[in-house]
């Protein structure tokens, strides 16, 4: 499944990296602690997350991840957005709750990560 | 070569900076990426730390043909009981930490998971020292 698909299906907002929106996704990983996103090893991943400050971006950096969505209504900062456009980090933004979200595209096929 | 960098106590806007610099570095000299990957999650949990327990420090890589060898020196509270911090679930993490996705008492644990080896030295009142290698030929 590619972002478009994702963002389709969770009726998320685009806020940054509109040109990668067919860059595909292997499996989904939901989590608010950045400690444990940073123990994940798995490519072409989609971050779910309700934390909202820079240093998920940065975590993402470091864990290479390209793709995050913000679950529960929250918005990305300017700061985070610029993050994000340095390191080619696709963010989107969505209402629903990390429960829906994740049943949403668990009921779509893509993979949970373990 | 050698590479440093001085890590800004308290400063979560900062936290990271260290390691992004580091792991332009480490592309730019064809490390492979999973290396690269083991080296800076390793690196950037060392540095969330340092801006969460330490009154600020400093990170000093080193990297030759083998291997990158990171140490983390911070001045700060330092660790009463090293066997009790690696403890998985162990934190003394302020709510400041924790908003920030932190603190849940996995990152030295985290450290050591990516890391061919890390020796922890650390003196109460005085500060810690973290040295973390992780060879270049392991993938």
């Amino acid at each position: 499944m590619n972002l478009k698909e994702v963002a389709t299906i969770l009726n998320a907002e685009v806020v940054c990296g509109h040109t990668k929106l067919e860059r595909e996704v292997h499996a989904v990983f939901a989590s608010d602690l950045m400690s444990d996103v940073l123990t994940i090893d798995s490519e072409k991943l989609l971050l779910l997350t309700g934390l909202v400050n820079i240093q998920t971006i940065r975590t993402s950096e470091m864990s290479d991840i390209k793709n995050i969505v913000l679950v529960r209504n929250k918005k990305a900062s300017p700061e985070m957005i610029s993050l994000a456009e340095e390191n080619r980090i696709v963010i989107m933004q969505c209402s629903y709750s990390m429960y829906k979200a994740c049943g949403l595209l668990f009921q779509n096929g893509i993979n949970p990560v373990y | 070569m050698r590479f440093e960098y001085n890590i800004e106590a308290g400063n979560f806007t900062k936290a990271g900076d260290a390691s992004s610099s580091f792991k332009k570095i480490l592309k730019q000299l064809n490390v492979d990426p999973q290396v690269i990957k083991r080296i800076v999650v390793s690196l950037y949990e060392g540095e969330v730390n340092i801006v969460a327990h330490a009154n600020g420090g400093k990170v000093i890589c080193d990297v030759d043909t083998s291997r990158v060898t990171i140490q983390l020196i911070d001045v700060g509270p330092g660790i009463p009981d090293i066997e009790k911090a690696m403890q998985a679930g162990y934190s003394t993490a302020s709510a400041k930490v924790r908003e920030m996705g932190f603190g849940a008492g996995m990152g030295l644990q985290n450290i050591k998971n990516n890391a061919d080896e890390l020796i922890i030295k650390s003196e109460v009142g005085v500060g810690t020292k973290l040295t973390i290698i992780v060879n270049l030929n392991k993938i």
